[in-house]
Parts: C-alpha cells; structure tokens; sequence
C-alpha cells in the first residue's frame, strides 16, 4: 500500500509561506484518526510578521480605487469556486459535515466574496454624506480604511465564517490578519493559496494558525492593530481584547450571531458589518466664487 | 496734503464690558428624576470664575449614592421615553433649542464667568452651536429608520455622558441631544469647574416639561464620572475628555457590553503650502490655536509650514497677535479670556518652560494689560521647535502654538501622521487637487481646507487613532445611540 | 505666483472688525477722528460752483452749534476738474485739501493722452490731490502692462500732487483681482523713484458702481498696503469709496486699519472716506454724543 504524501500546510504572511517563526507544527488526524496533514502552529512572532506584512500593504490597498478592489476580490471569489472541491474535502476533514452541507459552505463562502466584491464602490453611498453645513462650506463624509485589523475567525463553520470575517475589513480597504480555525484548520489555511493566486496584493491578506489562548492576548495588545474583529469569544476572552485594546484605543467589535446565520449576508455582509471598520472623516471647503 | 488730528494717544477701544446680570444661586443640587435634590454625599464644592477667582456657587459633589439614584431615575424613564412617538420627542429637543435661544445671552454670560471663555466666543459659536444640536437632533427623532438602511433602530438605553470644561453647554448639547432623539435616557456630569450652564439647562428641560428621569444632571469630579462608568445600569458610556482617562474607562468597561464612545485629546496639524492664500491662512492659524485660549481638542497646535514661506508666515503671525486683546473674558472686544483652571494654567506654563528648556524659541504678543487677578496666558508661539520636542508631540490645551517647516508634500503628511492622535487637521492651498489628496492621506476625523475650528451639527466630529472612536454631529453621530436589529425583510 | 485670497475666511475676518464694540470715549474720538479723513465729495453731472462752494462751507465749519471741542475740519474736498479752481480759491488757507477726479473720470475709456490731459490740466487748475481711475477694460482683459504703464505715466503727471488710484473693485468683482490690482498698482505709481508716505493712495470705487467700498474689499487692499510696507517701508495709503453711509460703518473701518495697518495708519495723511453723506451721520452721533439728545435733520447742511 503507497503511503500518502502528508501535506504541511504553512502560514500566509506577506504573501509568502513560510512556516512558523516558532517551528512548532500541529497533527491533522481525519475522522478515523488517520494523520491527514501538517499545520504550522502560529506564535507571537508570526503575529508581530504578519502585522508589519499588513502594515506595509495598508496603503496601497487602500488608496487603489474602490472599482479595482472589487475585482480583486471578485477574482478571489473566483479562485474560490475553482478550487471547489478541494475546500468540500478540507472542511469535511475535521467536521461532521456532509458533502452536501460541505459544498453548500464553500458556495456560501463564496457568495459572500462576490457581495463584498460588490460593496467596496457601493459603501460610501450607504455611510458617508454630504453635510448641509450652515455656512458657506462644502462639507461632506467619506468612509476612510482603518488600517490594520486583526479577526479572530469562528471555529466553525471554518471557511465562510473567515470569509465572512475578512471580507468586510478587506471591502473597506483595509488589510488583514487573520487567525483561522483552530479545530477545523484545513480551509483556512488553503485560503491562503487562494489569496496567492488571486490578485490580492502581498500583504494584504495574512492568515495564521493557531489557538486563540495563545495569540489572542497579542492580537489585543499588538498596538498596530488597528481593530480587531472577533467571534465565538466568551466574556472573560473579551474583557482581555478591551483591556489589551484600551492601550493603542484599538477598535473592537464582535460577529456573534446563530450558526445558521452565517449563511445569512444580510448578517454577515451588510453596511453593518461594514462600518466597523472605517473611519468617517469629514472634509470642510469654503464655497465660493469671489 | 491735510493736516492730521492732534489725538494724545493712539486711537483704542474703551472698556465693553457685558452685563453680569443673570442669576446664580448660592447653592446649586443635583437634577436627578425631574427635581433638584440635595446630594446623599452631603458633599459640596465651589465653583469660581477663573477671570477673577470670586467663588460664584456651590455645587453638589454627587458621590456613588447619588450618582446609583440618578442612574435608576434615568433607567425607570427609559421604558415610555423610549416608546414615544419620534415625532413626540423631537417636539421637546425643538422646544429645548428655542428656549436656549431665548435665554441665548443669559446663558452666554453664565459661561464666560463660570468657564472664563470671551463673551463674544460664547455668545457667537457654544449657545448658538448648541441651540442648533438640539434643533438639528430634534429632527431626527422621527426619521431614525431612514439613516439606517435596513435594520429596526432601538435606543442603546441608559447612557452616561461625561463631558468636559472647554464648551460646557455646547459639549452637554452634543452628547444630550443625539440621545434624546434616538430615545435614551441620560446621566450627564458636567466637569467639575463648569457645570453652571450645564444646570441651568435642567432648568430649560423644566421649562419644557422634559418627563422626570430623562436626563439627570449629576456635578462632581472623577470619582463621580468613575461611579457612572462602573454602574452595572448604563448601558452605554460617552466621554469627552483626555486620553489618558478615555483609555482608563475602557479598561474599566473591558468585557462589560457597555458601549463606548470616546473624544479625546489632539495635536493636530496645520499645514500651510506656499500656494495657500496667507492672509486667510494666518487667519486659520490664530483661530485654529487661540480659540478659546487653545482649549480645543482639534487646536491646531502643530503648525507646519512649507519653507520658502516661513519667514511671511512667522512675520505675519506676529503682526496679527497684537492685535489680539487678551483680558477680561466680559468685555465684549476681547479675544483671549482667562485660563479655565489655576491647575491648567500649571499646565500650559510648564509646557512653555519644557519648549524654552529644549532649545525652542518662545514669541508672544506682548500685551501689556492682563488684569491682576484671575488665571493668564500670553497667547504664543514657539518657532526653532524640533518634531521630537515635548511641545510639538504632547496635548497643551492652551495657547501655544508650534511653528515647523517642511520642504515636500509627502513630508508634511509624514511627519502630521507622526503622532498617535487623530482628531483633525487643516490644510491650506488654493490648489484643489492637492487639497483633495492631502486631505485624503491625513489620519484625521476631520479635516478643514482653507479654514479651521469649523463646527456644525450636521457636520460629524470625532477622531481617528488615539484621538478616541465615535462620531457626534450628522448623521453619523446617531450611530452610538442606536442598536440595530433585525433584518431586512 | 500672484497672491491669492480666499474669500469665505476674508469675510470672516472682515466681519470680526464689525463686532467690536467701539462705545464711550473710544466712540467720540473715534468719530472725530473719522471726519478729519472725510474727502467731502460731491462728482454729479449737475454740479455748480455755488454748489462747491457750499461744500468747502462745510469742509472747514461742520457744525454751526456750540461743541465745548471744536471739531476737525475734513480732509478735502473732492470735485470733478472743472470745478478745482472754485474749490481752491474757497479753501485757501483753511488746511482743506482740493481732490479732483481725472483720467476719464469714472469709466477711464477715454485715449491716454486725453486723461493725461485731463490730469494736468487738474493739477494746474490746483488740485493737490488726482483721484485716477484705472483702466479696467484693458485689466480684465489681462493686459496689465498696459494698466500699469498708464498708471506710472499719471503718477508723472501728477507733479506734486498726490495721487488716488481708484480700482473700481464692483467691475473687478474677485477678491483674487482686487489684490492683484492693489499690488499692480502701487508697483506702478512707485517704480519711478521714491515716494514718500502718504504721496499715493489706493482707492476702492468711483462711487459709480455698485457694490462699492465694503469691509473685505478694503481688507484684501490693507492687506496690499502691508505687505508693501513690510517689503520696503513705504506707507501707501487707502481710501475706501462710496457706500460708507453711517458713523457705525465708519467706525468698523478704522477698527480694520488699526488692526491690519497700525495706528500709524489711523490719520487722514493715510486713511480717507470717499462719502458725502457720511459727514451728517457723524455728526448727529457727535451732536448725540454731547447734547445728550438726538438732533433733526436740518440742524446739518446738506451737502
């Protein structure tokens, strides 16, 4: 009997792969506790790298137009569904769901993509305004990228819930480093891949593997983070993200919403979820011709 | 040609001094459910003009008791005040702004002795400003829906309102009238030294049959402001006020589901290119660092300016300050009232002897007659400032301004980046398309283009980094008072 | 890079003059202050000698009740040329200056050498003051050679005359062209040598065209006057026209060249009024002032 080729999955930073700064690697076993790969387990060094990765890519990603940032993420949106298959067998892996429930996440996943891909030229219409001051001023309010943000994706389900949760920092322009899921690892770290092949620049997506009692505390505290998104944290997980927050008065917000929810965009995707990671900034001019 | 008039002296304005006719109590208790009450703590302080240090009130300290009383009050009116009909309460925020404006020059007067701001400050921008938040605010209280796309909109639900010194009445009109409209009930602590104007306002929500408990007006200093923080019934925390405490309360609500809002300190940045139109420019300079003797958290009190223009920018400046009349915040012709507090007057003066220390050179206007009493400062500027001085990175909260050079764009937004605020910034060119991308590339949550220290309730206000988060004014500035739920159908 | 004005904050800045409050003491001898920079004018087509000669009447003797002090007489008396001689000869030896109109008086579109003509022929007649208008066509146009070689070739007309050099800044509408004329302007009246303070003016309107002086349009023209005064320490000098009705207004324009110019500037060797009936106003407040009551119209000459 040939024996299988194991994978090591390694971490997405800077659009490389390299593998943990740390040299520590965890055991994917499938459900009949057969080794089905390798996976880099992240530490706070590869944070601190994935940080200065993504803080190296925020302004280009933001100040390229908001109609090439849709591509981008349409073109991801792409990838998504071509690698199809292979996302169904990674998600099936460590869950308990069918092929059926599989594919339906992966085809969400990348619904949610293209929704996104759609929002990045549509989100200052929905936030931003013109302000009529009373004054002679042109006066108005444009959603602007916050810069770096840090999500904490749900353990489950593994790929859409990261989808879901980088893409809304991502329409907004602004870039991203994720931690995946620790008990489904599989889907999270392929995206990485995707990201690769897409058109998504170096920087901008960074994805890690870890657990989130090992780096949620750096993700908190990391002052260059400039929000964190997270789900599935319990309270006293969240008291450690504000505490770490109030130091760089870093942004945080919370996806926590029924499983079956995130297969609702209007939960996931909407200008909603959106604005928590832009800032409003409002310009004044005076108006006039004399 | 004609002969010139013998005058003796040079022609100058006489004393204007504004009337100080409006009635102050010799006590003032705490508004707590619709009725001034006395404090459980039994605790009083004094409050005094900073102009001439005469005690003006004595004003309740509330302490933990009173500030749970007051919480509680405000939590038993949320239920109907919340269920009113929009329409309903924007009638009472449109009654709020009419009788500001008919008591506009009574509580004019009551600023500017309480907080030592010049009358012509108080009586042309915080009364009007604030009269017009609630006319503006008043509106949105039956349109809620339409600003949020999608989603059902509910009240937030208690809030506690900490505001801060610098426009008393103006800042308890930003943080109240949102609230009101999107149907929270309100405990609000003026800060410590101004809280006059702010308790004269419960007598407008009197006047106007506000229902009791909607908003309560508790006085005190931080203890007090920490008691409404940590109260297990306030469900959302807005603080103006500095940096250091905006990132101690959000620590101390770490975890708890409060919501926060936060508008902090600044050191923003004025850049002037050459291009820009000087004269106007100057003018921007002064208003963004001298009003309100620089009690401003968007002062502009980083003022680069592109090189080949230093020496006119820094020629004209000095010109322009003598002409500004710094003294007695009542007369109707001063532009520079008193410092708000002996302490802050510490403050600044420690700043000024931290830039002479450094090596920065100091210029002021050289006015000769501050009155003898009360707390001063000679509105200046240093120039000779290095971006690494303490006086060019860290928040004065007065007049003092620093003046630095750059020779590129890029560097003038590398180094105006340079800080870990991000409340504002102003840019001055007359050439549009740079404006636009400076204005763009600036960390700022507001930005001014050939003006400065511009305000407006349907204009939002709030800052980016370390400057806080949350937005007040516009539309924008509903979202902290508003949750959303529901889907779209 | 020609200078440029924003307009929104300059009005800001102009308004902020108006809301001083000038009261008491500062109020009377601000307002004295304000007659002895009057240029009494009186430039109708109907204008006769008698006229004129009631005008310079009033020049020197304001007021006919008794003021515990005397008032200030004006400035000058501002004529059209035909009419400088009469003036001169009513005036002699009252330290009542003769201003007359020239160059085309108030279109300017008139050839050169007609309203070079027309200067001399006013300065011989013993005008001690030329008000010249600029040629705004040819400004507009963008032909400021042009504008500027006129006005240095009036401004060597002149003699010892000093000169106004009258913008018209209601046909220059911008702000943006209103210092630009400003700068052009002095440049060309000064480039010949050197002239002392006070020899030449600029001057906001005819009077003929609406709007006429206003608070920002002087500003924008102060600010010239300062800049040029900061480059070489030459103090040109600034008359606003027409427009310039009350005592209230007067007041804020002082307030403006006090704050923007100095006190140097705050006499009538520098500072004129363009107005005619400006004088009455102020003298009501003046009579006001000291009576206690507020006097009737015809207690005032009319002109």
């Amino acid at each position: 009997m040939r024996r299988t080729v194991a994978k090591t999955y390694k971490l997405y930073i800077g659009g490389k792969f390299p593998r943990t700064e740390s040299g520590r690697s965890t055991i994917v076993k499938n459900k009949r506790g057969e080794i089905e790969a390798h996976i880099c387990q992240a530490s706070r060094k590869d944070v601190r790298d994935a940080v200065e990765a993504a803080s190296k890519a925020t302004s280009q990603w933001a100040s390229i137009t908001a109609y090439l940032r849709g591509q981008i993420l349409y073109r991801m949106a792409e990838m998504l569904e071509g690698r199809r298959e292979e996302f169904v067998s990674a998600i099936q892996v460590t869950g308990n769901a069918t092929a059926a429930q599989a594919r339906k996440e992966v085809d969400a996943a990348t619904d949610c993509l293209v929704r996104f891909a759609g929002w990045t030229d549509k989100i200052s219409h929905i936030l931003g305004s013109s302000n009529p001051v009373a004054g002679p001023y042109y006066n108005f309010t444009v959603p602007q990228a916050q810069g770096v943000v840090g999500v904490i994706a749900p353990q489950s389900p593994s790929l859409l819930g990261l989808i879901a949760m980088i893409g809304a920092p991502l329409a907004t322009g602004n870039t991203v480093v994720a931690l995946g899921s620790h008990l489904h690892p599989l889907p999270s770290a392929i995206l990485g891949e995707v990201c690769h092949t897409s058109d998504v620049p170096s920087g901008v997506v960074n994805i890690l593997t870890s657990t989130k009692k090992e780096l949620l505390e750096h993700f908190a505290t990391h002052r260059n983070i400039h929000s964190l998104y997270a789900s599935d944290v319990t309270k006293p997980e969240r008291t450690l993200i504000e505490e770490g927050a109030s130091d760089s008065l870093k942004r945080v917000s919370y996806l926590h919403i029924q499983k079956d929810a995130w297969y609702d965009q209007n939960q996931t995707a909407s200008p909603w979820n959106l604005e928590h990671f832009i800032e409003m900034k409002t310009i004044w001019h005076p108006s006039s011709s004399h | 040609m004609a002969e010139g008039t013998n005058t003796q002296s040079p022609w100058d304005y006489s004393d204007a001094p504004d009337s100080t006719h409006v009635d102050i109590a010799k006590k003032y208790q705490l508004y707590i459910g619709g009725k001034f009450v006395s404090p459980k703590s039994r605790s009083w302080f004094a409050t005094t003009n900073p102009a001439n240090e005469q005690k003006l009130a004595d004003i309740a300290s509330a302490g933990k008791a009173d500030v749970n009383i007051a919480v509680l009050a405000a939590k038993r009116a949320l239920p109907s005040w919340s269920k009113l009909s929009g329409c309903e309460r924007g009638k009472y925020l449109f009654a709020i702004a009419r009788r500001i404006q008919e008591r506009a020059r009574e509580f004019a007067i009551l600023e500017t002795m309480d907080g030592g701001k010049p009358i012509k400050e108080s009586r042309d921008v915080d009364i009007p400003l604030a009269a017009q938040h609630f006319f503006y605010h008043a509106g949105w209280a039956d349109k809620l829906e339409y600003a949020f796309p999608g989603r059902a909109v509910k009240p937030v639900g208690v809030c506690g309102q900490i505001i801060p010194w610098n426009f008393p009445l103006l800042m308890a009109a930003w943080k109240l009238a949102p609230a009101l409209a999107c149907g929270n009930t309100c405990v609000l602590k003026p800060a410590e030294t101004t809280s006059l104007t702010a308790l004269r306002l419960a007598e407008v929500f009197e006047e106007v049959g506000l229902p009791p408990g909607v908003v309560n007006i508790v006085t005190g200093a931080g203890e007090t402001g920490a008691a409404i923080v940590n109260h297990p019934n306030i469900q959302k925390v807005a603080f103006t006020g500095s940096t250091e405490v905006g990132k101690l309360i959000m620590s101390q609500t770490a975890g708890s589901g409060k919501s926060l809002t936060l508008e902090l300190g600044g050191k923003s940045a004025n850049i002037i290119f050459a291009d820009a139109a000087i004269d106007q420019a100057i003018e921007g300079i002064v208003s963004g660092i001298y009003f309100n003797q620089g009690h401003v958290c968007c002062a502009g009190s980083r003022l680069f300016v592109e090189e080949p223009i230093l020496d006119t920018v820094i020629r004209k400046l000095k010109h322009r300050l003598k002409s500004l009349r710094v003294g007695d915040p009542l007369d109707k012709n001063t532009d520079v009232g008193a410092i708000n507090s002996k302490a802050q007057l510490k403050t600044i003066q420690h700043y000024i002897d931290v830039g002479e220390d450094e090596g920065a050179t100091y210029h002021s206007c050289q006015t000769e007659r501050l009155p003898s009493k009360g707390h001063w400062c000679h509105p200046c500027f240093f120039t000779d400032v290095q971006p690494s001085h303490t006086i060019a990175r860290e928040e004065i909260f007065g007049p003092v301004l620093s003046v630095m050079s750059f020779r590129t764009p890029e560097e003038a937004l590398m180094r105006a980046n340079n800080t870990p605020y991000g409340l504002a910034a102003g840019v001055w060119t007359e050439k549009g398309a740079k404006i636009f991308d400076i204005a763009r590339q600036l960390d700022a949550g507001v930005i001014w283009c050939n003006t400065y220290n511009k305000f407006d309730a349907s204009s939002p206000f709030g800052g980016v980094k370390e400057s806080g988060f949350g937005r007040e004014g516009g539309m924008q500035g509903l979202r902290p008072y508003v949750k959303l739920q529901g889907a779209m159908s | 890079m020609l200078p440029s004005v924003d307009s929104v904050m300059l009005e800001q800045r102009a308004q902020s003059f108006a809301k001083r409050s000038i009261k008491n003491e500062s109020k009377m001898q601000g307002l004295r202050l304000v007659l002895s920079m009057i240029d009494l004018t009186t430039l109708e087509g109907k204008d006769s000698a008698e006229k004129v000669k009631s005008l310079c009447k009033k020049a020197v003797h304001l007021y006919e009740g008794e003021l515990a002090e005397p008032l200030p007489h004006v400035a000058a008396v501002c004529v059209y040329p035909s009419l400088v001689k009469v003036a001169k000869k009513a005036l002699e030896g009252s330290g009542v200056n003769v201003a007359s109109v020239a160059t085309g008086f108030p279109s300017g579109q008139y050839p050169i050498d007609v309203r070079i003509g027309d200067v001399k022929k006013a300065v011989s007649a013993g005008a001690d003051e030329i008000d010249m208008v600029i040629n705004r066509g040819a400004f507009l146009a963008g032909n400021y050679k042009k504008v500027k070689d006129e006005i240095a070739r009036v401004k060597n007309s002149c003699g010892n005359a000093h000169l106004k050099i009258i913008l018209e800044t209601g046909e220059l509408e911008t702000y943006d062209h209103v210092r630009f004329a400003s700068d052009l302007a002095i440049e060309a009246a000064t480039e010949a040598g050197k002239i002392s303070d006070g020899e030449v003016f600029i001057k906001t309107s005819t009077g003929k065209v609406s709007p006429a002086a206003t608070l920002p349009v002087t500003l924008v023209m102060l600010e010239a006057i300062r800049d040029f005064y900061d480059a070489t320490g030459v103090r040109i000098g600034m008359k606003p026209a027409g427009g310039i009705k009350t005592a209230k207004q007067a007041l804020h324009y002082l307030v403006m060249v006090k704050e923007t110019l100095g006190d140097e500037w705050l006499s009538p060797h520098l500072f004129r009024f363009g107005a005619s009936s400006l004088a009455n106003d102020v003298l009501r407040q003046i009579v006001k002032q000291t009576t206690g009551h507020y006097p009737a119209g015809y207690d005032f000459s009319e002109a």
